[in-house]
């Protein structure tokens, strides 16, 4: 009987942020479809209203069923039979529940029987089911791929596709390959036009492709013989129906067990072309990334949170020298910044997704009609945010999440280390979103053009003019220094010109502008509730020393020390 | 042709989850002290009805509860899983029935809807456990019942195949329908609010609420039928006064106490695969566990 929403009165919280209005306005559209679907909302108080009512439903679901299950689909996994994937038994029984639930294609439009809600409530879904089961929501959490092909395919591949998705089909997105990692250009699975029947068909090899026996697969393909770099690369959706795809192997993964990792082998699988050829890479797959890394700061964040409960619950209750461990410095100390960076990671997810939600409402508006020029300069705006704010998001959540499974494993003590706690599971569940959907590197990659450019400082100016009540005055001050130090550093870098010694220090300079972010997103939601005051006391003194530690390293740094690093 | 199917639900205070302040100081349940949720196995006879809704196509499935105007969340409750409609009874002459007087309610109340196929109720409500309120309505009503229902086999060609469950194993009946059923906890556990159902029937009153409050979607709503909770008092129903609320119920309260378990008796079981079943399914009969 538990209700991992109502149970956590944060969500509500972020939630209900101011700019949801203009959400909600953008993605409703003077709410004509009240008179076409009976589920509409008649205006915004009413669509706030079902929103919650819903994260209530997948608050039940979690809390009763997937949460339960986590244990026995970590020791059971998926398995393969004739080639096909069979999910763990508690996998099969938590799709169901999603599934009958008709929480499948949350942000889909009413005409394709979705549910046309915003980003902000999915990834609050997501947040939650990654609480219960952070494996799972893998599975559940592509339905992102609707949203590619929502965004992406014609109007006649949505009305086949699209409804199915939300009637409970899972997806999957095929894009890496033995060779093919990290470095997507060197997709080699070719795509050939068959000039006879106008088709085009798949042959090859993928390689730890999650939920790779899904329903509908969006798959990136070599369609321009000859090529050798991502221009080549076109998009197409496989329908499993072909039964030409066979799963030759399911990796025997550390952690996120009960999500299948499959290897695939296309053999002349029939495919239908999204889009235009040879923008499968370079224009799709980084919407379809964006939108995954997203999925994956929710999951970091619900992981999060599951660590720091644990952590709490085992602190409160275990008793060593005569007293509770939570009454002693060194566990309530660990377990105060826990909480920070859960709730830093949260803001800034919601921050994010907001931004996300803002920019495509304005695309998908931009669908039906003309936007006017401050529209798209708003959409333009709110694009840039996403951009920079997407990677930042995917790779401090990610990282906080492991700092709190660590910290959370070791306030168990040697009962941690032991299979009797689900913290164990959360620990080894928690170590592959630093990794996939790019690198904590790769994420720095696409981050640092936003300090570069000035667009993170931008936005930190922003923060800083907004309204606060006098008592909170004292930690923008510090935030303001910070800022000072963190643009120093950055000029410091830029003056040098040189972008190998930029990328040595990259990582550091994002993670400056992350603790300043953080720290201010924190402070305004301290303006709008109390409860975070204490979040955001500690948050702003870890990142103040952090910051400091780091501007000082690079201050004591010189082009020539690189050499101490780099290999022979 | 479908089934028209009838599921009895109650609500109930929640005494699954039972705190400090659950008690009253002179030993009454304290009901503002515990939500008020719909009885568990009532949420298990509501999914057999919805299976058969599944099942046999043109089928649909009401509710019919009695209660004060709240238990109208029983309805929607229902509706948010897939039920077509329910009427609420509800009426001060109602108050104070045991399971006599609320049986004889609920029968007249069936005699008007008159047109059913199944009727469909929890073994038992967890604020009584009496498990009389079914059999009652069966009785009155003249119909075969079958109790413990497990699994709804099938309804078919006028005949019904139930697997019951029982202390020692189970077995499967078959009746002629109309017929009662009432379900065990032990059935499978009730489907999840539908998202999309929520919205559509989340503005679903009855008349009474319609009256006391002053929401702007009950002007905005007005329109659309299915957003009418039918609500019946006790004109709206043929009834015979002498068999209603207190006056129709012979059961009277004389004391009410506080039992303290205590652990007297004790019982060695062994590891053997029969034992532990049996053990399992004493628990699940006695609510330790299962529902």
């Amino acid at each position: 009987m538990a209700n991992f929403f109502t149970d956590n009165s944060d969500l509500l919280f972020h939630l209900k942020h101011p700019l949801m209005k203009k959400i909600v306005a953008l993605k409703e559209r003077d709410f004509a479809d009240k008179d076409k679907f009976d589920y509409a909302p008649l205006d915004f108080e009413d669509a706030m209203d079902s929103y919650e009512k819903v994260l209530e439903i997948v608050g039940e679901i979690c809390g009763d069923i997937v949460a339960p299950n986590a244990e026995s689909v970590d020791a059971e996994g998926p398995r393969i039979v004739n080639n096909e994937v069979i999910y763990a038994k508690g996998t099969q029984e938590n799709l169901d529940a999603l599934v009958k639930a008709g929480l499948m294609g949350i942000t889909l439009p009413r005409k394709y029987e979705g549910l046309n809600f915003p980003i902000v409530p999915y990834i609050m879904a997501a947040d939650i089911v990654s609480r219960a089961d952070a494996g799972f929501v893998n599975i559940w959490g592509l339905q992102d791929c609707a949203e590619t092909i929502n965004e992406f395919a014609d109007e006649d591949q949505k009305q086949r596709f699209l409804p199915r998705i939300s009637n409970g089909e899972t997806a999957a997105m095929d894009l890496t390959e033995p060779d093919a990692g990290s470095d997507l250009q060197a997709v080699q699975l070719k795509a050939t036009l068959n000039e006879k029947d106008g088709k085009w068909y798949l042959n090859g090899v993928k390689r730890f492709i999650t939920n790779g026996d899904g329903d509908i697969s969006l798959v990136l393909a070599r369609s321009e013989a000859g090529t050798s770099d991502g221009r080549g690369l076109s998009m197409f959706i496989y329908d499993r129906n072909h039964r030409a795809v066979t799963v030759r192997r399911i990796e025997n993964k550390m952690g996120i067990k009960g999500s299948p990792t499959c290897e695939l082998v296309f053999k002349d699988a029939p495919a239908e072309l999204v889009g235009e050829r040879k923008l499968g890479l370079i224009k799709y797959v980084m919407a379809l990334m964006n939108g995954a890394r997203l999925g994956i700061g929710a999951q970091a964040v619900g992981l999060s949170e599951a660590a720091y409960r644990e952590a709490l619950a085992y602190a409160e209750e275990r008793k060593q020298f005569g007293k509770a461990i939570i009454g002693f410095p060194a566990v309530y100390e660990m377990l105060g910044l826990m909480k920070a960076k859960l709730d830093a990671s949260r803001t800034l997810l919601y921050e994010t997704s907001r931004y996300v939600d803002v920019y495509k409402s304005y695309m998908h508006l931009s669908e039906e009609r003309t936007l006017t020029k401050e529209e798209r300069d708003d959409m333009k705006t709110y694009q840039k945010l996403a951009d920079y704010f997407t990677p930042l998001l995917k790779g401090m959540t990610s990282e906080y999440c492991n700092q709190l499974a660590y910290d959370s494993l070791q306030i168990h003590g040697g009962s941690g280390f032991m299979k009797d706690y689900p913290i164990e599971r959360i620990y080894r569940d928690a170590r592959i979103t630093t990794i996939y959907e790019g690198t904590t590197q790769l994420q720095v990659v696409s981050a640092i053009r936003g300090v570069t450019n000035g667009a993170l400082l931008n936005r930190i100016r922003e923060f800083e003019v907004m309204p606060l009540q006098p008592e909170l005055h004292g930690l923008r001050r510090t935030l303001i220094g910070m800022t000072e130090e963190y643009e120093k550093t950055v000029k410091h870098l830029a003056d040098i010109r040189d972008n190998e010694y930029l990328d040595f220090h990259a990582r550091r300079l994002v993670e400056m502008a992350g603790h300043i972010i953080m720290g201010y997103l924190l402070l305004l939601d301290t303006e709008r509730d109390d409860r975070f005051r204490t979040s955001t006391e500690i948050y702003i003194r870890y990142g103040r020393a952090e910051n400091k530690a780091r501007a000082e390293y690079i201050s004591n740094f010189s082009i020539n020390d690189l050499g101490f690093f780099k290999p022979n | 042709m479908g089934l028209r199917i009838i599921v009895l639900a109650k609500q109930v205070p929640d005494t699954r989850n039972v705190g400090k302040d659950a008690m009253k100081a002179d030993g009454t349940v304290n009901r503002a002290a515990l939500a008020a949720i719909f009885n568990p196995e009532d949420l298990n006879a509501l999914e057999q009805a919805l299976r058969l809704k599944d099942r046999y196509k043109g089928s649909t499935v009401t509710l019919l509860t009695m209660g004060p105007t709240r238990a109208a969340d029983i309805i929607r409750e229902g509706l948010f899983r897939g039920a077509d409609g329910g009427y609420l009874l509800t009426d001060r002459a109602f108050a104070g029935s045991d399971t006599l007087a609320t049986s004889y309610a609920l029968s007249c109340a069936i005699r008007k809807i008159k047109d059913y196929d199944l009727i469909i109720a929890g073994r038992q409500a967890i604020d009584g456990d009496t498990a009389q309120v079914g059999p009652q309505v069966a009785e009155k009503l003249g119909l075969p019942q079958i109790t413990y229902a497990e699994e709804i086999l099938s309804a078919e060609k006028g005949k019904i195949k139930i697997k019951r469950r029982l202390e020692r194993g189970v077995e499967t009946v078959e009746s002629p329908y109309p017929a009662v059923i009432t379900v065990n906890g032990s059935a499978a556990a009730c489907r999840p609010r539908s998202a999309k159902l929520l919205m559509k029937y989340k503005h679903a009153r009855t008349m009474s609420e319609r009256q006391t409050q002053s929401e702007d979607y009950i002007a905005q709503t007005g329109d659309r039928a299915y957003l009418h909770i039918a609500e019946w008092g006790v004109n709206d129903v043929e009834t015979d006064s002498k068999w209603l609320g207190l006056t129709g119920s012979p059961t009277k309260v004389k004391t009410i106490e506080n039992v303290v378990f205590q652990a007297k008796e004790s019982k060695i079981l062994s590891s053997s695969d029969s034992d532990i079943e049996g053990l399992i399914q004493e628990l699940i009969l006695n609510h330790t566990i299962g529902g």
